[in-house]
């Protein structure tokens, strides 16, 4: 197990560093001139050149990685151009937004897509899992910002009784950051939901036709114990690696809903850093995303102990 | 049992938040979602307008720019000129005072001064008249001008960017190409920098020391009376559905850049005002390469002026008839130098003769690239009313899809169209940046020495232009504003395509609303 772990922390060095290598040229031959967008409109194209070389664009491209890998080594992602912050200060201020979002809507998908999925995959073919496969169908179809915009004229102008946008912080009460949150965590939720309600109920349904589930039953085991102790639980590898999936794309960034309810999170920043070609940003939050994206599929991993002691590292 | 706990517990915490101390205060903070993201806090730096508005609430000006385009004392007491009008006496107001306490002083003018002249068009144009300037009492500075120069209370007081903010010597010491790091002011209001959080927002809080002049508030002058505790920037609410459903809902107040899709339905909505804050408005203009075929030819140019009527472009980017006007006017309509003068190739042409002049310019063939931002709402469709009438008018047309972005830095680049160049772009101009001809940076016709993107030249212009930055009797001034407007229209510099007004929406308890750009927030109330 510690030798796994070693090995896949070890085999993140080389993925974060291929990671850095093309983000920084990607970058590079993307069309864009920060300095441009930084001097404004007015600027005349000596200014320009001016801005250009006091953030050290004018610099060779080896010699700009050379830097920016040095200040990585150290820990350091830099300085943003845009923001005139420290991208990892950058990062820590969206951080929050982003990760209270993202908790907030994989408990409101896994708390309704497992018990969801399992009742349709026991009752296979009837009324109700043929109305989850077709909640299922509408929930991937429904575009989120659509679903925000329905939700957020019912909800909050309609009957008045949620935000229309913004965030608190959890430092500035538990009921403000909370009712901020609900509407965008539903919006986001309703496709994570019917992903993992899916999977769920396909996992189970092929569990429930296993052996041990007849044996379970022939022993007179009540129906609920025999649908989450066995059934459930031999089926959770898939649903584990889905909720691991939706976890990390969350962190990624959740552009739209950020958007459409004005939450201030690393999409929003991504997208911001991305539109002003703010390239220790960039390149920061990617490096960050990435790092995420190792860890969490890591953990997902690990968990895989626990639900299934046949697996072994 | 349990549910009735629960119920009980939610009810208690929802009835405390009601009673929070913020909750309480809510009706002292004026809460604004402006037209853009602000990152860059320092408005010399950059000509960005956020930053611009950014600096109008932290820093005061000498002068300001009234409703009427009139120039008008604001730090400023009292000022005299010598009778050649070469010495310049200032004194400041009594009381002014910077953020951290420290009173403002002839030094820190001068200093301000200095560094906004290495940055600003026009006060780098300002700064080839001036000898020299010095403070022969603490609130008192001089300039001291090599020749007689037309324009120095216009740039002194120019309302828009870079605007000659005033900030302590230390700040303005900074080299002009380097950002400044400190952030205060002797303005109307105080920047929490600890509360600022770029992408989500930016506080000032009323500054209590502030002495308002005692004239009403009109453009960037008169009194900048604070009547709210503290303002706050919605920087995270960037969509404009969002934004509409957030000022029905009383989650903010006063809503920048309402957009126009939105603008009838939020007209009727009986809790919301649209004030006319700033009907001098903004201009579309359509600007050439001038270095690279055809457009090094002036013939070609006339010809895209004739094809360019302006009322499809209103119609195709603004659309609501009430919030656009035709404006055969290099300056913009309605100030003093705004008028159709020497238009005639475009207020009285038709396609009939775009197709002729076509013909007999000696055009090639050479497809014309148009940069179109796929991403600014505010101008996006404009590039493809340019393409239609271009190829009615009988160019070929190469229309590039880009990001306004990779647009800005485009347009940088001098190279030929086929290699990674352009031919043409089209923006929009605030009215305050272009209403006189040494403001107007399409008006600069030094070639690639002028610097703005389009690098025009012509030295009729440039002399015209000079006479201009001397004269000092506002008769002779027009007469060369219409003339240099004339010769514009004749070289073809670029093209106006029109004006509109980017309406501003409040909620109906916002009072005070005062004529200027639309984007300064004194004198405001809110009941």
């Amino acid at each position: 197990m510690y030798k796994f772990l070693a090995r896949r922390l070890l085999a993140t060095i080389p993925v974060l560093a291929i990671v850095a290598v093309l983000v920084f040229l990607m970058l590079r031959l993307t069309p864009g001139d920060p300095a441009a967008i930084l001097a404004g409109d007015a600027a005349n194209t000596e200014q320009i050149a001016k801005i250009r070389e006091g953030l050290g664009l004018d610099r060779p491209l080896i010699v700009q990685f050379g830097i920016w890998a040095k200040d990585i080594l150290s820990g350091d992602l830099g300085e943003s151009f845009y923001f005139k912050m420290k991208v990892t200060s950058l990062i820590g201020q969206r951080l929050e937004a982003t990760v209270s979002l993202a908790t907030l809507t994989i408990i409101f998908a896994v708390f309704t897509a497992v018990p969801l999925g399992v009742l349709a995959a026991w009752r296979f073919g009837g009324w109700f899992d043929r109305m989850l496969m077709g909640f299922s169908v509408m929930g991937f179809s429904i575009p989120v910002f659509v679903l925000a915009y329905i939700l957020i004229w019912i909800v909050s102008l309609k009957l008045g009784w949620l935000p229309v946008q913004g965030y608190k912080p959890i430092s500035e009460g538990f009921w403000p950051f909370l009712r901020h949150l609900i509407l965008p965590a539903i919006t986001l939720s309703v496709i994570y939901i019917a992903l993992i309600a899916r999977v769920t109920r396909a996992s189970v349904l092929e569990a429930l036709g296993e052996d041990y589930i007849r044996t379970a039953r022939a022993k007179g085991l009540p129906e609920s114990r025999v649908l989450i102790r066995h059934a459930l639980a031999n089926a959770a590898v898939p649903i584990v690696t889905v909720i691991g999936i939706g976890i990390a794309l969350l962190i990624g960034g959740v552009v739209v809903t950020e958007s459409v309810y004005a939450i201030p999170g690393l999409g929003r920043l991504t997208v911001d850093a991305v539109l002003a070609r703010d390239f220790p940003t960039i390149q920061g939050v990617i490096l960050f995303f990435s790092a995420v994206y190792v860890v969490v599929n890591l953990l997902v991993d690990l968990s895989y102990v626990f639900f299934d002691p046949r697996i072994r590292y | 049992m349990k549910l009735h706990r629960i119920a009980a517990a939610f009810s208690l915490v929802a009835l405390a938040t009601l009673f929070t101390p913020a909750a309480l205060a809510q009706d002292k903070v004026l809460r604004i979602v402006p037209h853009s993201n602000l990152a860059i806090l320092d408005p010399i730096w950059t000509t960005a307008y956020m930053s611009r508005n950014h600096g109008y609430m932290i820093y005061d000006t000498l002068f300001g720019t009234d409703e009427k385009a009139q120039v008008k004392p604001q730090m400023v007491e009292e000022w005299s000129a010598s009778p050649d009008k070469r010495l310049w006496t200032f004194k400041l107001r009594p009381g002014l005072e910077f953020h951290d306490g420290k009173p403002v002083t002839g030094e820190d003018v001068i200093a301000s001064i200095s560094r906004w002249g290495k940055r600003d068009a026009m006060g780098s144009a300002l700064m080839t008249f001036v000898d020299r300037m010095d403070t022969p009492a603490p609130d008192t500075f001089r300039i001291f001008l090599r020749e007689q120069c037309g324009f120095l209370l216009e740039a002194l007081g120019k309302p828009s960017s870079n605007v000659l903010f005033i900030m302590p010597k230390r700040m303005a010491d900074v080299d002009a190409f380097k950002q400044i790091e400190e952030h205060i002011g002797s303005g109307p209001y105080i920047f929490k920098r600890d509360e600022f959080k770029p992408g989500d927002k930016a506080v000032y809080l009323r500054n209590p020391k502030y002495v308002p002049r005692k004239e009403p508030p009109s453009g960037s002058t008169g009194g900048k009376n604070v009547y709210v505790d503290r303002v706050e920037w919605n920087l995270a609410l960037r969509d404009a559905q969002a934004q509409v459903n957030a000022l029905q809902k009383g989650e903010v107040d006063i809503l920048e850049a309402l957009a126009f899709d939105h603008y009838e339905a939020t007209k009727k909505d009986s809790s919301i005002q649209i004030p006319n804050t700033a009907p001098a408005g903004l201009q579309y203009m359509a600007r050439f390469n001038h270095l690279h075929k055809p457009f090094d030819n002036p013939k070609v140019r006339q010809a895209v002026l004739a094809a360019f009527s302006q009322q499809p472009f209103l119609q195709a980017q603004v659309g609501v008839k009430e919030l656009y006007r035709s404006c055969p006017s290099m300056f913009t309509c309605g100030t003093p130098y705004g008028s159709p003068f020497g238009s005639d190739i475009q207020s009285k042409s038709n396609m009939k003769k775009a197709q002729e002049l076509v013909k007999t310019s000696g055009y090639d063939g050479t497809p014309i690239v148009i940069m179109k931002p796929t991403d600014l709402a505010s101008i996006q469709k404009l590039p493809d009313v340019a393409a239609q009438l271009l190829r009615q008018a009988g160019f070929k047309v190469d229309l590039q899809a880009m990001d306004w972005q990779t647009l800005v830095g485009r347009r940088a680049k001098k190279d030929a169209p086929d290699k990674g160049g352009w031919h043409m772009f089209l923006t929009a101009w605030q009215a305050h940046d272009i209403w006189n001809p040494i403001a107007n940076a399409a008006m600069d016709t030094r070639g690639e020495q002028s610097g703005w993107f389009g690098w025009a030249k012509d030295d009729k212009l440039v002399e015209l232009r000079n006479q201009f930055m001397r004269e000092t009797d506002d008769g002779k001034k027009k007469k060369l504003a219409d003339a240099i407007q004339a010769r514009a229209f004749e070289v073809g510099t670029h093209v106006p395509l029109g004006e509109y007004v980017q309406p501003v929406a409040a909620r109906k308890n916002i009072s005070g609303f005062f004529v200027s750009n639309g984007n300064l927030y004194w004198n405001l109330k809110k009941n």
